[in-house]
């Protein structure tokens, strides 16, 4: 709760009842890991949000900036949160230059409401994240999470071409701009991408769009074991096809899918089974190049022995890649406890896959191999008790190691509270974390941006 | 402290001769400044014995490539050290598997590409001076090129690096793969300028090599109608690997020093390169082609082969010298500017040279809307010299009005470090101060950039700067 009594009345005066919340009810479903806030303000411009982040930083109050709140779960609970600053009510497109495909967009933007507005100029914006009917763009960067089309496009940091957001001394700052090549100052902007509202509250965003594909297709692939089917997603991989997803699929993976598949009666592919790793494969752009990628996918998968294998229409595509997009949103509630990993390895190998999907002996594993290098590796257990924990805790510690000792590293991108209590989501402070807690230093002086989430407990 | 430092790093690796530093005073811009030392590291712990020795002697460093920036980034603004990592040329590891190459900044940018294309890999940013330019400049500038219009601009290739900070702590960020937990470091370090932190390592991303490119060249009667056909292909979502302009009067200069194919009598050219699938480069092609000819292209030619291909980019790529045989020195600007807004651009360019008295060549990434205008003039000519610096300024300015902004890829440096004010409030410097003082707190790593050194933000003064060039 608020270390100051009048809170409440404080943030009425500056910005007027009706931009404040704090009803306990309401307060309850904006607790970030259990944390709830003192008082929700809902801020409908950037000088509001300036004022708000003033008194707080005055009065050393801690801030959570929230858009959809599908993704708070990240990170490690906060150590304290006064003000919960829902940016939900700042929803405008504030530039839409189409003839140079770009725009820029207030933090609250819904992506669903945004793809419809560009749809309209045959443009998207390749933010093809989890919870995507309801995230909003600020929440998307805030959150750092994946897009299913990194392979084509890239992440975040490839196409988010400027921001402005408010820093902790409560001023409206600004980086990049809103052209698509730009040397200028610090790309600053680039700190704020998976910086869960650490160093700045992000306030607008510009962003590249690129033209919508006239079609696309898809492919998937069962295989007798992981090791096959991990040299055929090598082998797609290696082949520079044109490829916008690349997908492996562990048999416990399949599983969950068909049968999402199956209760949205959408067509089930008959390689996605429970018992088979599975490989999906999509590509986009006219009917000659889907026609032709689709050729050679199917020829590579022939060349990997796989058991069975089917080209996927544009609607079955869209079907099947629209469940695996949501793949961070079930797996967290495939199971009463579940702990997700997020790993990423310079090189997958079979062995590797092998030894983190037998990391946890005694639990349900499954393993979700995804475009560059990234796996999400998910342990299931019955119930969030003692033991489960203390298992989970360790094969935490398993699989950071791992991932260390491949050059790459790992993260929990989701865990139950009490795994947080035992270990950090971070893993190990990284090398270079003087210079991150500097860098937050410099944003948020008084670090009252959403305490304790962060890397190392910033 | 010269005493030190050559024991430091043996007298071969030091200059401190006046006529030695001479040639260090320039880089490829039009500023100058001289340093009082000039060292030549072999060795990350090199760098940091230097760093921490003119720490303890309180001066200041700057690090350098090879010294082809354009901003005055690489010259030594406040005097002291500059640390040329020209030795430091080693590459250290190449994983063709994980496509990665792990090099020193003194790596010449060309030759990455040319220790990994046996295995279909390259370097995807390929500045002008790629065959003398550092990868260590590059990280520094944030460096483009005519292909990071579909490929992105240095940041886009970096997946970590190895930084020596101004006490002489030496730091890893980013990782091999990307995507290392906490903020990105590596996003900010990239185009920083030298400002930060001396990168002395550096893992590039490699790309592999397209399965098919076809490089184009659209000729047309009228600038208009070149620059029109820019804003039509970007609107209509074609993305090209490369999309560059040379005008006329610019074409004609180039043609008289490499026979490049580019026809004397055309207004403007575009030079247009697609690449991908063979499929998706028949398609772009065709589109390509159909909107040229809607924009009333004189003529659409497709490169035969690889040697015409290459010709064609050797006029582009060493216009810049074509150009330097007409005038005793010449400015190359570098703004930008929204696509769509080109055709204008164009035009309020050539008449605000013609305010000066100059006529501005044009040959740029037109894809991106980064223009390069170049002022040709003599720099024995004081008032000549003046007025360049008075038209550089204003086109830039006419950049920012039309939305676009100061500099796409040859960075701030000492060059745009006044005019900086023209986007950035007192807030975003404040911030952006302390940024800089996370990492360089008392300025010693090359002063005098970046941010403006005028007081009163939004009041211009134009720099009572020496005579002189260094470009010719």
């Amino acid at each position: 709760m608020s270390t100051i009594a009048n809170l409440t009345e404080r943030l009425e005066g500056a910005l007027g009842k009706e931009r404040i919340v704090s009803a306990v009810e309401e307060l309850a479903q904006y607790a970030v890991d259990g944390v709830a806030p003192g008082a929700i303000v809902r801020p409908q411009c950037a000088e509001e949000v300036a004022e708000v982040v003033r008194l707080a930083s005055s009065e050393k109050l801690a801030l959570i900036p929230v858009g959809a709140r599908s993704k708070c779960g990240i990170g490690m609970p906060p150590t304290r949160c006064d003000i919960a600053l829902d940016m939900s009510g700042m929803r405008k497109i504030a530039h839409y230059d189409a003839g140079d495909l770009t725009f820029s967009v207030d933090a609250g933007m819904p992506l669903r409401e945004l793809e419809a507005a560009l749809a309209e100029r045959q443009q998207f914006l390749p933010l093809a994240v989890p919870c995507f009917e309801s995230s909003t763009a600020g929440g998307v960067i805030a959150s750092g999470i994946d897009s299913v089309l990194r392979q084509r496009y890239g992440s975040a940091r490839d196409f988010l071409i400027g921001a402005e957001f408010v820093d902790g001394k409560g001023k409206l700052c600004k980086s990049g701009g809103r052209v698509v090549k730009n040397v200028t100052g610090y790309d600053l902007h680039k700190l704020l991408i998976g910086s869960l509202g650490t160093i700045g509250v992000i306030t607008r965003l510009n962003f590249r769009t690129f033209p919508l594909p006239e079609t696309h297709g898809g492919h998937v692939a069962s295989f007798e074991s992981g090791e096959r089917a991990l040299a055929f997603r090598n082998a797609v991989e290696a082949s520079d096809l044109p490829v916008a997803n690349l997908e492996l699929l562990s048999p416990a993976i399949a599983k969950i899918t068909k049968a999402i598949l199956a209760k949205e009666d959408g067509p089930v592919p008959g390689c996605v089974e429970g018992d088979s790793w599975a490989v999906y494969v999509s590509f986009e752009g006219s009917a000659k190049i889907v026609q032709r990628v689709a050729k050679d996918v199917e020829r590579l998968a022939h060349e990997a022995g796989a058991k069975k294998d089917e080209p996927l229409d544009a609607g079955s595509d869209s079907q099947l890649g629209g469940v695996l997009r949501e793949a961070f949103a079930w797996l967290r509630w495939a199971a009463p406890v579940v702990a997700l990993f997020r790993v990423v390895l310079p090189r997958i190998m079979a062995e590797t896959v092998g030894a983190l999907n037998h990391t946890g002996d005694s639990l349900h594993g499954a393993v979700l191999v995804r475009a560059c290098g990234v796996i999400y590796l998910s342990f299931m257990g019955e119930q969030e008790d003692e033991r489960t924990l203390r298992t989970f805790a360790k094969v935490a510690k398993d699989v950071f190691v791992l991932a260390a000792g491949k050059q790459g590293h790992a993260t929990l991108l989701h865990a139950p509270l009490g795994l947080k209590q035992k270990v950090s989501v971070w893993g190990a402070a990284p090398g270079d974390f003087s210079i991150m807690k500097k860098v937050k230093q410099a944003f948020d002086p008084d670090a009252i941006f959403a305490p304790g989430r962060y890397v190392g407990g910033l | 402290m010269g005493g030190e430092i050559r024991s430091l790093l043996g007298p071969d690796n030091v200059l401190s001769a006046n006529e030695e530093l001479l040639l260090y005073e320039f880089d490829g811009s039009v500023e100058k400044a001289r340093p009082e030392l000039v060292v030549f590291p072999r060795t990350t712990e090199d760098v940091s014995n230097i760093v921490r020795l003119a720490a303890r002697y309180q001066v200041p460093i700057v690090g350098r490539g090879a010294g082809t920036g354009l901003s005055g980034g690489a010259l030594a603004r406040g005097g002291g050290v500059m640390i040329v990592f020209a030795r430091m040329n080693k590459i250290i590891e190449i994983d063709l598997e994980s496509r990665r190459a792990v090099v020193q900044p003194g790596v010449v940018n060309a030759d990455i590409t040319k220790a990994v294309e046996h295995a279909g890999l390259y370097f995807a940013p390929d500045p002008s001076s790629q065959k003398s330019c550092t990868i260590g400049g590059n990280v520094a500038e944030n460096a483009g090129g005519p292909h990071t219009l579909a490929y992105g601009v240095t940041t886009n290739h970096i997946a970590a690096l190895e930084l020596v900070l101004p006490d002489g702590e030496v730091v890893r960020i980013g990782s091999k793969h990307g995507d290392a937990p906490g903020y990105d470091l590596c996003g900010l370090l990239v185009g920083s300028e030298g400002t930060l932190a001396l990168v002395t390592e550096i893992t590039v991303k490699l790309s592999p090599k397209p399965e098919s490119v076809k490089t184009l060249l659209a000729i047309f009667d009228t600038i208009e109608d070149a620059s029109q056909t820019v804003v039509e292909i970007t609107a209509q979502g074609i993305t090209p690997a490369a999309c560059e302009m040379l005008d006329g009067w610019t074409l004609r200069i180039v043609e008289d020093y490499i026979q490049a194919g580019f026809p004397r009598d055309s207004a403007a050219v575009l030079l247009l390169e697609v690449e991908g699938v063979r499929e998706a480069v028949e398609a772009q092609e065709t589109a390509i082609g159909e909107v040229c000819r809607r924009c009333r292209a004189r003529e659409v030619r497709i490169a035969r082969d690889d040697h015409a291909r290459e010709l064609l980019w050797k006029g582009r790529k060493n216009a810049f010298g074509a150009l330097g045989r007409l005038a005793p020195s010449n400015y190359v600007l570098d703004g930008v500017i929204p696509r769509s807004k080109l055709p204008q651009a164009l035009t309020n360019i050539l008449e605000i040279g013609k305010k000066y008295g100059f006529h501005i060549g044009n040959i740029f990434h037109a894809g991106d809307g980064n223009l390069h205008p170049i002022v040709l003039y003599d720099p024995r000519d004081s008032q000549q010299f003046k007025n360049a610096v008075v038209a550089a300024e204003e086109i830039i300015r006419y950049c920012v009005e039309l939305g676009g902004t100061l500099t796409g890829e040859h960075g701030v440096g000492m060059e745009k470090n006044e005019l900086m004010s023209l986007l950035f409030s007192d807030a975003d410097f404040e911030l952006m101060r302390r940024v800089h003082d996370a990492f360089n707190p008392d300025s010693s790593l090359n002063p005098g950039k970046i941010f403006p050194l005028s007081k009163g933000c939004g009041e211009i003064r134009i720099r009572n700067r020496e005579t002189g060039g260094a470009r010719g």
